[in-house]
């Protein structure tokens, strides 16, 4: 059954559509991937999902109930997490406090400790547990954000360029990371430029492109879709 | 052909992180350089360094022959550097008009530049009162590449001209700027959409992870390549 | 009808200041985005110049004027840009604000240095021999029709030159966008000098205007700024026009209360207070737009370890114990309000520094805690200082609702409203039921204020109230502490530094703030039913917006996120008191310090707190210097007991035994340093220090 559902959802800004008519689903236990050029409707499509904007047509149905008009705490309680494209930390906060802060607020937060010292441990973040946040490299940065969403033990995980700033290493991990979140039962939604990571850890790609969706389907297709590839470089 | 804007082994960063690891670039007078590549690559850096707004590490940055590494972005300005930053190139809160008047630090007076410009987007004359920031995004790209016809640069920087417009509205734009490199502007560009700026590039260089990874004729290999850099796919 | 018409033209007359003055501060604002709290301390300053020339002096009227348009108001305008704002122009909007509240609390207190405050200064009105001109039933004097001359020729030309010249459409740009300013050539530097030139010689000419109609008096006309203030959120801050008609309203508003408001005693002071209440109606109403840009970078809130909390608050009430041991008579009395004010000032740890939520009403609140005190606990029940504590939690969570929906600059001019609605209204009622409940004030007057009864004991001598204050404080900042290290604080911390991160989370932001605003209040109230007891006799002015402006400033200096802020400020603020017993002129220097200070905020932005742990963290740390300094202090203190000493040798002789000490203490630390570890690896090859984060900022603020 699926996790999240978007029926033509529309936003508006000044004259301009951000989205329009933007239908979109994520399963779970499924990696999905959300992908398009720059300026294509993806941190705005987040936002309408997570709660921060509200569309001005269109609904939002978490497992099945229509949440579009929650705001963003309410979601969250009905197991959604996201992480920013533009880097969101509680910058004066620890490392391990922003994970606190998240636990707490979180199903488990009877042991918030025990959460955060896990996922501490899990992403490997030891070594930089105790520094303030915004004293962190932009790749270690993004990481402790999508530490602080599995933090709330999501559902449904919105992802917004969770790799940017890693190397060839850490992004082979945090694949891994992936699919094992996915394994857990999570819907997880990916926005990524990596394309590697992209074709590698998703079961299925939606592709969006001046505010619609232009394509959907498999990783292997999606890559040799001659529409997709237009619509990168731009060609009408 | 003599470069008119180089850029000479430029390193730069983002706090601790480098981003452009030793960039060679020139454009010449009259030439349209496309500047592709993914996201990420460190193309915007690039367009910054040159307009003095982020400093470069190391390397040099030369103007008709001459040094003008750490000039500060005004006196570049009035030397002839013309950068419209990606999707804000326009005041919001100032009506077309005072926009337009903001062009009048390189000689050319108010009336002039208005002549200009409404001579070249007849629509921004109907909308002279309206601020900027109400206008559509078609026509707030017209309004910012008024800043180059109007103001007579020597070079002009462009940077993703396209975001988030029609490609209708892109062809349109992208046919105003091949005609100010054609009054003898060295033009450089930045741009995700390819298409969008192959049919009036002189040359192409793609950018990989803060290098220049290939430089030349925007060619058929090209888009292989890009489409490779882009989704990921075997050529 | 007359009589309507007549109230009508003294109302707009007055809207003609407040506009002359509300366009002032919305031209400095657009241009510069500073909001100018010293606006109206401005044009104060300007009114006593003008009167020394004129008057005082006896030169010329039109020479005084000029002197003063011409010449003083833009080299003040420089002043500010150039010394003032500049430093702190790479800072958030808050160290901005603090600025110019440093300032206008450096303003009033320098003028009242200058101009004694108790001689009368008459300043007659313009033209006041010629006859008042006439038309049909309306009466206009020539200093009314002059004032309307000046509103209209300021509109007309600040609109000429906004929209009609390059300098105009380079200040607005500036504004919209300063990199993009930069690209085309403009100068934001001499935006910004034009915009404080201009600024300040409106607000000049709206101060020297205003003065013949009331008395020249610092306090009073800095604070007419609230209507003019009221006028420039008519405007939302950017509008010329609207504010103009905010202006209009406002002094007709004023005008027509004077005329019809019916004779009571619960009203007088509502005349006074609506423009107040019309400023906080009006930050509600209109939505606002923060300029772009977030703050660059937050102070940090650093936790206490658990046994370093523990060691502060014991030194707190030791400390507590040697002064009401070894302070005697006056000093007694001077110095007894240093432990409460300091626990006021620790209110603003959680509040500004954990949740960033700026406010200017603590002192107000710790107001309520004093009144709530004065009159339950008149017997000494405990059981008072708890309703005491709770009900200016109340009225803490009161302005929270409301307040929720403005942040910065808007969250302070509200809170400053309130604070002026209570001074000028709420504080001057007689007493009145609500709901079957007496409620009381300072019944018009004083109030007589008693120490509790603990345990049995009546805690009411200097002495005792001293040491009960210390614990106090003691006990508020190891609970500061507790905080910071718990749920709640890290909750405070979390919501401000990303609001869309906490809420997308699933936590309840309208909750969080409420609460916090609470807590504060209830700190502040806490803190004010001591200060009370201290005082023994309160008047509503002692808990007065503009009594409680220098607390703000000394917190900031302090650091608002370091739980030692409490004694820091009570001490930086009460202690200079000390002085005046030395000679009457040290009044007056005492009352500008924290204005001073406010000002070299741009030196250590961080606060003060952190750079005295730094400077005397090696001597807690060291085991052969500690023992020594307490030894001294000790001794120091056996000799004042034995009265072998002074109160002054033992001050001067603690003093220097200590830095002494300091300094063994870190040449013995650098004896033994550590290898040096390159900045990249910290945290990485060695633990992360609480210091770090300092060390790191101001090696990024030099480079």
């Amino acid at each position: 059954m699926a996790s999240l559902e978007v029926e033509g959802v529309t936003v508006s800004y000044g004259g301009n559509l951000a989205l329009d008519g933007v239908g979109f689903a994520a399963e779970r236990g499924r990696v999905t991937g959300l992908i398009g050029p720059n300026g294509a409707g993806k941190s705005t499509l987040f936002d309408v999902v997570s709660g921060l904007r509200r569309p001005s047509s269109g609904r939002v149905l978490l497992d099945g109930r229509d949440v579009t008009r929650m705001g963003p705490a309410r979601r969250a309680r009905r197991g959604l997490a996201r992480t920013f494209q533009r880097l969101e930390p509680f910058g004066r906060l620890s490392v391990r406090d922003n994970l606190l802060v998240a636990a707490e607020l979180g199903p488990a937060r009877r042991h918030p400790g025990r959460v955060a010292d896990g996922i501490v441990h899990r992403l490997g973040l030891a070594e930089v547990a105790g520094a303030p946040a915004d004293t962190l490299p932009t790749g270690v940065a993004r990481l402790v954000e999508v530490g602080r969403a599995l933090a709330v033990r999501p559902a449904l995980l919105l992802l917004d360029e969770p790799a940017a700033g890693q190397d060839a290493a850490e992004t082979r991990r945090f694949a891994e990371l992936l699919r094992a979140l996915a394994g857990d039962g999570v819907a997880v939604v990916l926005v990524e430029h990596d394309m590697g990571l992209v074709m590698s850890v998703c079961d299925e790609v939606h592709v969006l492109d001046l505010g619609k969706v232009i394509a959907v389907g498999p990783p292997e297709a999606i890559r040799t879709d001659e529409t997709v590839l237009a619509a990168y470089l731009g060609e009408s | 052909m003599s470069a008119l804007l180089e850029l000479r082994g430029v390193r730069a960063a983002h706090g601790r992180i480098t981003v452009l690891h030793g960039v060679s670039l020139s454009v010449a007078a009259g030439e349209v350089v496309a500047l592709l590549g993914p996201n990420g690559a460190g193309k915007t850096t690039i367009l910054r360094v040159a307009a003095g707004v982020h400093p470069a590490e190391s390397g040099r940055l030369l103007l008709g022959g001459r040094d003008v590494t750490g000039a500060r972005p005004g006196d570049l300005a009035r030397a002839g550097v013309c950068l419209i930053p990606e999707g804000r190139g326009v005041f919001p809160n100032l009506s077309v008009r005072d926009n337009l008047l903001m062009m009048t630090f390189a000689g050319r007076t108010r009336a002039e530049i208005e002549e200009i410009a409404f001579t070249r987007f007849p629509v921004l004359a109907g909308r002279a009162g309206q601020t900027a920031g109400t206008l559509s995004g078609g026509e707030q790209q017209m309004l910012a590449l008024a800043r180059g016809l109007a103001t007579d640069p020597a070079v002009l920087l462009l940077d993703e001209l396209s975001m988030g417009l029609a490609p209708l509205v892109v062809g349109r734009l992208y046919e105003q700027v091949a005609e100010i490199a054609r009054q003898g502007v060295a033009v450089l560009v930045v741009e995700q959409f390819a298409a969008a700026v192959l049919g009036i590039a002189d040359r192409a260089a793609v950018l990989v992870r803060g290098r220049i990874e290939r430089q030349g004729d925007p060619g058929d290999g090209l888009r292989a390549e890009l489409s490779a850099l882009y989704l990921g796919s075997a050529t | 009808m007359e009589q309507f018409l007549a109230f009508g033209i003294v109302g707009l007359s007055t809207a003609a200041i407040y506009a002359v003055i509300g366009s002032g501060l919305v031209l400095t604002y657009v241009t510069t985005g500073v909001f100018n709290f010293a606006h109206g301390a401005a044009g104060m300053l300007a009114a006593f110049a003008y009167w020394q020339l004129s008057a005082g002096w006896g030169w010329p009227v039109p020479v005084a004027l000029a002197v003063v348009l011409l010449v003083l108001a833009p080299a003040f305008g420089l002043f500010v840009e150039r010394v003032l704002l500049r430093p702190v122009q790479h800072l958030g909007e808050v160290e901005r604000m603090v600025m110019m509240v440093a300032l206008l609390s450096g303003l009033i207190a320098a003028a009242r240095w200058i101009w004694n405050p108790n001689e009368a200064r008459p300043l007659p009105v313009f033209f006041a021999d010629r006859a008042p001109l006439r038309a049909g039933p309306v009466t206009i004097t020539w200093h009314q029709a002059l004032t309307m001359a000046v509103a209209v020729v300021a509109a007309v030309g600040l609109w000429a030159l906004l929209n009609r010249t390059r300098t105009g459409a380079e200040m607005r740009a500036t504004v919209d966008d300063r990199a993009l300013a930069g690209l085309t050539g403009a100068d934001p530097v001499r935006a910004n000098r034009v915009a404080w030139i201009l600024g300040t010689q409106l607000a000049a000419a709206g101060g020297i205007l205003i003065a013949p109609a009331v008395a020249l008096d610092a306090r009073q006309l800095s604070l007419l700024i609230v209507s003019a203030y009221t006028a420039a959120i008519f405007g939302r801050l950017r509008s010329l026009p609207l504010t103009f008609l905010g202006a209009v309203v406002v002094g007709c508003l004023e005008s027509y209360l004077t005329g019809y408001l019916p004779q009571n005693a619960y009203l007088p002071g509502l005349r006074l207070a609506a423009p107040a209440l019309l400023l906080f109606a009006a930050l509600l109403l209109f939505p606002h737009r923060r300029l772009r840009g977030r703050d660059r970078r937050l102070a940090p809130v650093p936790a206490p370890s658990a046994r370093g909390a523990l060691v502060f608050a014991a030194s707190v009430a030791a400390l507590g114990a040697v002064l009401a041991t070894v302070l005697q008579g006056k000093d007694l009395i001077t110095l007894g309000p240093l432990l409460p004010l300091g626990i006021v000032a620790l209110s603003y740890v959680p509040l500004a520094g954990y949740a960033g939520q700026i406010s200017l009403c603590q002192l107000s609140m710790a107001g309520i805690g004093a009144v709530v005190w004065a009159h339950l606990g008149a017997g000494g029940q405990p059981w008072a200082l708890v309703v005491a504590v709770l009900v200016s939690a109340l009225v803490g969570a009161l302005v929270a609702l409301p307040a929720l929906r403005l942040s910065g600059v808007y969250l302070a001019l509200g809170t400053a409203a309130f604070t002026v609605v209570l001074d000028r209204w709420i504080f001057t009622l007689p007493s009145f039921d609500v709901l079957g409940v007496r409620i009381s004030m300072f019944d018009q007057g004083s109030l007589e204020v008693s120490g509790p009864s603990l345990l049995g004991l009546r805690l009411d001598g200097e002495r005792e109230l001293m040491v009960l204050s210390a614990v106090c404080l003691a006990l508020v900042s190891l609970g500061v502490a507790v905080l910071r290290r718990g749920r709640f604080g890290r909750r405070l911390i979390a919501l401000r530094d990303s609001e869309a991160a906490y809420a997308t989370l699933g936590g309840n932001l309208l909750a969080a703030r409420v609460a916090v605003f609470a807590l504060a209040a209830g700190i502040a109230g806490f803190g004010g039913a001591l200060y009370g007891m201290q005082l023994r006799t309160i008047t509503a002015e002692q808990f007065s917006l503009v009594a409680g402006l220098p607390i703000f400033l000394i917190a900031v200096i302090g650091g608002l996120g370091y739980v030692g802020n409490g004694l820091f400020s009570g001490t930086a603020f009460v202690g200079p008191n000390i002085l005046l017993g030395l000679a009457s002129w040290t009044q007056n220097v005492v009352a500008v310090l924290p204005a001073l200070a406010g000002m070299g905020l741009g030196h250590s932005p961080d606060g003060l707190v952190p750079r005295l742990r730094r400077e005397w963290e090696p001597v807690a740390r060291d085991r052969v210097v500690l023992p020594a300094v307490l030894c001294v202090l000790a001794l120091a203190w056996l000799l004042r007991i034995a009265d072998a000493v002074n109160g002054w040798l033992l001050l001067a002789g603690a003093l220097a035994g200590a830095l002494a000490l300091r300094g063994w203490a870190a040449a013995r630390r650098g004896a033994a340093a550590e290898p040096e570890i390159p900045v990249e690896w910290w945290g990485v090859r060695r633990p992360w220090r609480a210091e770090d984060g300092e060390v790191l900022a101001r090696g990024i603020a030099r480079g």
